[in-house]
């Protein structure tokens, strides 16, 4: 029983095991001097264990007593989560090692964080779910503030550490309300008295609570607060690192949450989502306008599509699941792009991330900056690039979900957040003479760009095969 | 080979269009150029070897959508037949001219490229025109029809740095939209009615769309005279009739090739062609006929008379052509359709060689057009001189009466006035015969004060006229060829016996008297009659059978000398004539002093121009003083752009204001200027405000945002 239980959670067991050992390994030999290595290493570990997990995975296999599920909709978040943090931790490599801010435990915790993800994804009661999203919270507590002698980043870690304690609180309150009414924290049956008798109203307080501590987590409007601060304070790589995995962490224990515990009563929280969904697009949209700091655009630029991304959840349909899953790899292909390009913006050696740096920059280096104007197109969902499906998919959700109230405002919203992303290519082109930006020219970071770029541009004609992968997933999640 | 035909003009046009920065500016003309040749000469292969038997060629599936299932395939017939070498030779020709006449153009700077444009323009629009009349339903028909459009007005508006080229090219495309207006509607009639747009389907519902009723803006109408007056509106803005043709004056702004090849010779000839295509149809709508023979009648007249004063010699042109091509639409209304295709075949050659002749002479003159500026050219242009006199006896139908012996224009006009008088329509036959009185004179007037006379206007541009290389006068030449014998080589076959013409267009043909291929006919008959008793009830292969019994007597009754009568379902062959269409043995019966009076029109013409401009030169003045009002009233075009500017343009201008100034910039930009640059602005601040970097503001409002939606959550779900 234990061996078959523990062969389905092998995976998160490899990537435990060799944090453990490298933490220790590293420790008693020669520290950060490893670093650089470590985090190679990392890297292909993680993409080698995301290669079995989506190679190798087959049907669904609940853990535990169901406690821990691993089906297609989990090695789908799974695959996602740590492909994406392996092109993030490669991407900050240089950058960290050129300020000082290489350590040995960066990659670690990185590792650790990804291990907390896949339980989130994979939580099949709200134990593990709690479990799942305190090791991940952890761990980018942390994180935030690497950069220990930076007031700023010390700043983003602390705020991002009192609020997660926030909801953290609001989370388990739920979880314990949930319980109370219910008798279990099983999701399959939580889902059961749902079904069997009606919904109580301290289940839909239960509800709500979690519904917002998570919320937090993909910075819903209006648990976003920290986002901006956070992204802004944080190192660059960081940043990056928020801005992608985790989202896809948060969105799929969302579902896996709304769905596999609550999915009797779809009509109570698809109206609560639908809420979350528009005042995220909006704020996100408006908000960023009045940005100046790159990073904290891109602050925004996430809450907007975290907004899209729950209006497919909203739809609480297969294939609003859908919608989202193929939303969410979208946004991590395109922000993963972003931060190479904005990880590569410097000038005289410090990092730039004033939007007026851009200014002509396109004549300096058209090969970048026609990356970045895909990149930008695609962020503000303009055909043909893979950012207008995108969106497409999810605003059909939401239409054939009879939301169509919500779809005409989300397309409201993406035309007012086109404005801050075509300012950028804007500037780049047609901008004013300025102080000139320079770029890093890390092969790494090009290679980055460019091939997040072409994505976006050639994925068009069959987006990989992540649209099969995600009706599987979706399709798994909700029988 | 069809195939070849239509797709040689395109593949040109891209080549020289795209390519030419690749192979050079010469070689991309001589392949356009090459190109057309090559589809010239198997146009001719295809003509000459054609045996009457419709074909259809497909090429692709085209249009699949809901009941609506059609191929673009390729329908040859004797009427595509005679359009393919009509379009190829001209274009052709045209295309070698352009050689020497665009040579060097004072509207373009040195160094400036615009001959390989030019050409594949050129090209372009013999693609379209193919494309117009190889189409084999309506829809790939419509195609060509507005890819010509779209080509005239490139090449309207080819001097697009002069705003009157500019303005002339709008116009003639603004006018043509009016014309395709009523084209679609009848369009959309006869898929409403037959449920498809393939001619075959049609042709073949034609008798049953005549006893349909279609209720059309106020009132119930029978469906085949609207469907056929809404195709003839959409023919009056193509070939410049009557109300739709003031645009085609103007559009002389073109290039001269250009008005040569599309303003001339073939894409104001698609008017025609259509309404010929349709004759199954037309047959059927008696009142739409009529209306076509009274308003081309009443063009030809109109379009006659203000030729008379004109001094522009491409202006004057351009009117005869209007003119012309309302003789061809009386032909075409009083259900003489090969009249109307012979005059339009004669009528390419002619008007073809007088526009390049116009053309040679402008090119001599350094681009001066106004004829009031020219007088003795003869000997200085010696050849351009014969060939436009070929093209003036040609035009004016110089030949000897009673017989088939004369120039082009000579059997194809007094064909049309004989069916004028043999339809019936008198209204119809002295306007035409009045009209060509006038064409006489205007073009006489035309030769005389260019070619003869003392020279007028800058002596300097006098000194230095020259003949034009051998590129341009060679087209002149095997134009003039064309414009001495088409009408003599073509004549049987056009408007000679029933028998004759029926082998041509492939339309089977009824027997009534003994022949010696009686058998055959028989046959023929047997089918058409066993085609009507199994098609149709039994009340209407009667009413069929009395029909022809009828005709038969109307034979019986005739001169004898033929005993042949139309027959065949619509559809059957390239034209179809209706059982009780008598129009060609009625023309040919005509009395003498019918088929005699155009010859007497075109001397009275002649002589009076003779009179005007070299006996006594001063002649015109006097009257056009003693005659002022008149004179101006045709001076200034019987004041059709006036009247049109008034009632249409200027409405339609203030319109397009108003919804512009206040619709689209105070409402629609003020509205958005609002929002773009008030209202999110604000909220931006707002946000920014809210966002103070204190974690007490963070968490209260995440706790602000918590109670809202358990609030939301209690009162709105739940239970």
């Amino acid at each position: 029983m234990i061996q078959s239980d523990l062969n389905i959670i092998m995976p998160e067991i490899v990537l435990a095991v060799f944090a453990m050992l490298a933490l220790i390994g590293a420790v008693y030999s020669s520290k950060d001097k490893l670093a650089p290595g470590l985090v190679w290493v990392t890297a292909l570990v993680m993409t080698a264990v995301a290669a079995w997990i989506g190679m190798n995975g087959e049907g669904s296999h609940p853990a535990f007593n169901g406690m821990f599920i691993d089906d297609a909709f989990s090695r789908f978040a799974k695959v996602t989560i740590l492909l994406s943090a392996a092109a993030v931790l490669v991407m900050s490599q240089e950058y960290m090692q050129r300020r000082g801010l290489l350590r040995f435990e960066y990659p670690l915790l990185v590792v650790l964080a990804c291990i907390g993800m896949m339980v989130m994804v994979s939580a099949g009661d709200l134990m593990s779910l709690y479990m799942g999203l305190e090791l991940q919270s952890l761990s980018l507590y942390v994180v935030a503030s690497l950069r220990r002698d930076s007031v700023k980043s010390t700043e983003a870690g602390l705020k991002y550490f009192v609020l997660g304690a926030l909801s953290s609180g609001l989370l388990l309150y739920g979880a314990s309300l949930t319980y109370g009414y219910s008798g279990t924290t099983l999701f399959s049956g939580i889902i059961q008295t749902a079904t069997e008798g009606s919904v109580s109203l301290g289940m839909l307080f239960g509800l709500i609570f979690l519904i917002s501590g998570l919320a937090f987590k993909v910075s819903a409007v209006p648990f976003h607060m920290w986002t901006p601060d956070v992204y802004e304070g944080s190192p660059t790589p960081v940043t990056a690192f928020f801005a992608t995995a985790p989202k896809m962490a948060a969105m799929g224990l969302f579902a896996r949450l709304l769905f596999d515990a609550f999915g009797a009563d779809v009509a109570d929280w698809s109206q609560v989502i639908a809420l979350l969904a528009v005042a995220s697009m909006f704020l996100g949209a408006v908000a960023a306008i009045g940005q100046r700091d790159i990073k904290r655009l891109m602050a925004y630029s996430s809450i907007t599509h975290m907004g899209f991304a729950l209006m497919g959840l909203a739809a609480g349909t297969e294939f609003g699941v859908q919608a989202m899953l193929v939303y969410l790899a979208i946004y991590v292909t395109m922000n993963v792009g972003t931060f190479a390009f904005i990880l590569s913006m410097e000038r005289d050696g410090a990092p730039v991330t004033d939007i007026n740096a851009l200014n002509l920059y396109a004549r300096k280096e058209p090969a970048r900056a026609l990356a970045v104007l895909v990149l930008m197109f695609s962020l503000a969902g303009v055909p043909p690039m893979l950012g207008f499906f995108a969106k497409f998919y999810v605003l059909n959700a939401a239409v054939s979900a009879g939301l169509t109230w919500l779809a005409v405002l989300g397309v409201i919203a993406s035309v007012i957040s086109a404005f801050y992303y075509l300012r950028i290519v804007y500037y780049m082109y047609f901008g004013e003479e300025g102080s000139e930006l320079q770029t890093n020219a890390s092969p790494v970071l090009w290679v980055m760009l460019m091939a997040s770029a072409a994505v976006m541009l050639f994925g068009v004609i069959n987006m990989f095969g992540v649209e099969g992968a995600a009706a599987s997933a979706a399709a798994t999640l909700l029988h | 080979m069809e195939t070849i035909i239509l797709f040689a003009p395109l593949v040109g046009a891209l080549i020289c269009g795209f390519g030419w920065k690749f192979i050079g500016e010469t070689a991309g003309q001589w392949i356009a150029t090459g190109l057309l040749f090559l589809s010239c000469l198997l146009s001719w292969i295809v003509f000459l070897s054609f045996d009457g038997v419709t074909e259809h060629i497909p090429v692709l599936r085209f249009i699949e959508s809901g009941s609506l299932a059609t191929e673009w395939s390729i329908r040859l017939d004797r009427l595509t037949a005679i359009m393919l070498i009509v379009i190829t030779s001209v274009s052709s020709l045209v295309h070698l001219y352009s050689f020497g006449y665009m040579a060097h153009d004072p509207q373009w700077k040195e160094g400036e490229s615009y001959k390989p444009r030019f050409f594949a323009y050129l090209s372009f629009f013999t693609f379209a025109m193919l494309c117009l009349v190889t189409a084999d339903n309506l829809v790939q028909m419509f195609f060509g029809w507005e890819g010509v459009g779209v080509a005239s007005y490139l090449l309207i508006g080819f001097y697009y740095r002069k705003p009157s080229a500019n303005a002339a090219a709008i116009k003639a495309f603004v006018v043509n939209r009016v014309g395709d207006f009523g084209f679609s509607l009848g369009m959309f009639a006869l898929f409403f009615l037959t449920d498809s747009i393939d001619f075959n389907t049609i042709f073949a519902e034609a008798p049953t769309i005549a006893e349909t009723q279609i209720s059309f803006l106020w009132g119930e109408w029978n469906a085949a005279n609207v469907v056929a007056t809404l195709l003839f509106i959409g023919a009056m803005g193509k070939s410049a009739q009557l109300l739709l043709h003031t645009w085609l004056p103007d559009a002389m702004e073109g290039p001269t090739p250009v008005s040569a090849l599309i303003h001339a010779a073939t894409m104001v000839t698609a008017g025609v062609f259509l309404v010929c295509r349709m004759s199954p149809l037309m047959e059927f709508a008696h009142e739409a006929t009529a209306f076509i023979t009274f308003l081309g009648a009443t063009t030809a007249f109109f379009a006659a008379t203000v030729g008379l004063v004109q001094t522009d010699i491409k202006r004057v042109i351009a009117y005869s052509t209007c003119s012309q091509l309302g003789y061809m639409f009386v032909a075409a209304g009083v259900g003489m359709y090969s009249a109307a295709m012979f005059h339009l075949l004669t009528h390419a050659f002619f008007k073809a060689l007088l526009f390049l002749g116009a053309g040679s002479v402008i090119h001599a003159m350094h681009h001066e057009q106004d004829m009031t500026n020219y007088g003795g050219l003869r000997k200085k242009i010696p050849y351009t001189f014969w060939a436009m006199m070929i093209g003036t006896l040609a035009i004016t139908g110089v030949g000897i009466p009673l017989t088939h012996i004369g120039f082009a224009g000579f059997l194809s006009k007094d064909a049309i006035i004989e069916s004028a008088w043999g339809g019936g329509s008198t209204y119809g036959f002295w306007m035409l015969v009045i009209a060509a009185a006038f064409t006489s004179f205007y073009s006489w007037r035309l030769i005389f004060l260019t070619f003869y006379g003392t020279p007028r206007g800058d002596k300097h541009t006098h000194d230095h006229a020259h003949e034009s290389p051998m590129v341009m006068l060679i087209p002149l030449g095997v134009l003039s060829i064309g414009a001495v014998l088409a009408g003599m080589v073509w004549y049987s076959n056009f408007f000679g016996h029933a028998d004759q013409i029926g082998k041509f267009y492939g339309i089977p043909v009824a027997e009534a008297g003994v022949h010696e291929e009686s058998g055959h006919a028989e046959e023929a008959t047997e089918e058409a009659t066993g085609d009507h008793a199994a098609a149709t009830e039994e009340t209407h292969g009667e009413a069929t059978a009395d029909a022809g019994h009828g005709e038969a007597a109307a034979h019986g009754e005739g001169a004898g000398e033929h005993h042949a009568g139309f027959a065949g379902q619509p559809g059957e062959g390239a034209l179809y004539f209706g059982p009780d269409n008598h129009v060609l043995d009625n023309a040919h019966a005509a009395p003498a002093w019918v088929k005699v009076s155009p010859f007497i029109a075109m001397a009275l013409g002649f002589v009076v121009a003779y009179l005007f401009y070299i006996v006594n030169p001063a002649l015109p003045r006097r009257l056009a003083e003693s005659q002022r009002p008149l004179y101006l009233f045709l001076l200034n075009k019987w004041y059709f752009d006036e009247i049109y500017d008034v009632v249409f343009v200027k409405p339609t201008f203030l319109i397009g204001k108003l919804f512009w100034k206040r619709g689209d910039g105070n409402v629609i930009d003020g509205f958005l200027n609002g929002v773009a640059m008030g209202i999110v602005p604000f909220f931006t601040r707002l946000a920014g405000r809210a966002q103070t970097g204190y974690i007490f503001t963070y968490a209260f409002w995440m706790v602000l945002g918590i109670a809202a939606l358990i609030t939301w959550m209690s009162i709105g779900g739940g239970n």
